[in-house]
């Protein structure tokens, strides 16, 4: 099970999820990259809130 | 990268994995078309490679990061790749003032827009040209940083902060505050098509209409005029997959006030149900004939 860092609520990882994958809090709207761990995925907080390129 | 396979269609060349990359690899599988992927954070270029290293690569460039994005385009495209968008594309578009300058030059209706490089010269043609107006950083895209100068007083505020921020943002771009229904249009580029287009409605407590800021779409039908002017910027901006934002100008008709390199369109597809990854799969395996 992976918690948010901010509201502390559970985030479902998919069950395709790859690695680089952004991930988002079903509560507060947080998003995360995944990356690998010995257990599976971990996350961390979003490249793209530092920068941007997008909509 | 991997080059081991002569038999890929295309490569996708990625900084992160958001719902738009992962329709685009699920589209592919569907569609059995062999692709790579490249994770541009994983990989190093040697940039004195022969340069042709790439040639006959087609690489549609997905990165997420402005400055991941621009500088791995003009590796890839230097030594060969046929980059999707390319480096042009990606200088043109990435930046607010050359992309005004661009759309100028080819007589495509764009918000009246003015620069400054100092605060006094900022100031300056602020108060000549009056208010309100809209101050833009050069570089950077979901609204951020984005403000409205009501008066010179909210002007002046602004102003001093940019003052303490990184050089880029000491180049004053403003452009007038084009007045229109609460809305803006997304249209979405593939090829010579345009292939999807929504409206963007701006959330109650916001003037600017970017899905990043609470937003909500709608669909929209791709009129004749719209589409003319979709294509126009896209060939003015030698792009092939883009996203062209247009508003409504109550005295202007339509204006494009932003060109997308690497779209998003999450919210296209939702909205229209237009499968625009298998759309960009097709435009990229046709490029590969």
């Amino acid at each position: 099970m992976i918690k948010c860092a901010e509201c502390d609520a559970e985030i479902k990882i998919p069950s395709d999820a790859m690695e680089n994958e952004i991930v988002t809090c079903p509560d507060c709207g947080a998003s995360y990259e995944l990356i690998k761990s010995n257990n599976g995925f971990a996350i961390r907080p979003a490249q793209s809130v530092g920068e941007d390129w997008g909509e | 990268m991997n080059r081991n396979n002569n038999k890929t269609s295309f490569f996708i060349l990625y900084d992160q994995l958001r719902w738009e990359e992962k329709s685009l690899i699920e589209s592919a599988k569907k569609k059995d078309i062999k692709f790579e992927l490249i994770n541009c954070r994983e990989n190093s270029i040697e940039l004195d490679k022969p340069r042709d290293t790439y040639h006959n690569d087609i690489i549609l460039q997905r990165c997420v990061s402005y400055y991941n994005n621009l500088h791995s385009t003009a590796a890839f495209e230097g030594l060969g790749a046929k980059m999707i968008n390319s480096l042009h594309t990606a200088i043109m578009c990435g930046n607010k003032l050359f992309s005004h300058m661009e759309l100028s030059k080819s007589g495509i209706s764009t918000p009246k827009a003015f620069c400054a490089f100092s605060n006094q010269s900022a100031m300056n043609i602020l108060n000549k040209n009056g208010y309100p107006k809209v101050i833009k950083p050069v570089v950077g895209s979901w609204g951020r940083m984005i403000a409205l100068l009501k008066d010179k007083e909210a002007a002046e505020a602004v102003i001093e902060d940019r003052e303490h921020m990184y050089p880029l943002y000491h180049i004053y771009y403003f452009e007038e505050f084009v007045k229109r229904p609460p809305r803006d249009i997304r249209c979405i580029v593939v090829g010579e098509n345009v292939v999807a287009a929504i409206y963007r409605y701006s959330d109650k407590n916001e003037w600017k209409t970017n899905m990043a800021l609470g937003g909500r779409a709608e669909s929209c039908k791709v009129t004749n005029e719209m589409e003319d002017l979709c294509l126009r910027a896209t060939r003015t901006m030698k792009g092939e997959i883009l996203g062209v934002d247009l508003m409504e100008s109550d005295k202007k008709g339509l204006l494009v006030h932003e060109v997308n390199n690497t779209t998003e369109f999450k919210n296209t597809v939702r909205v229209t149900g237009i499968n625009i990854p298998s759309l960009i799969i097709d435009h990229l395996v046709n490029s590969n004939k």
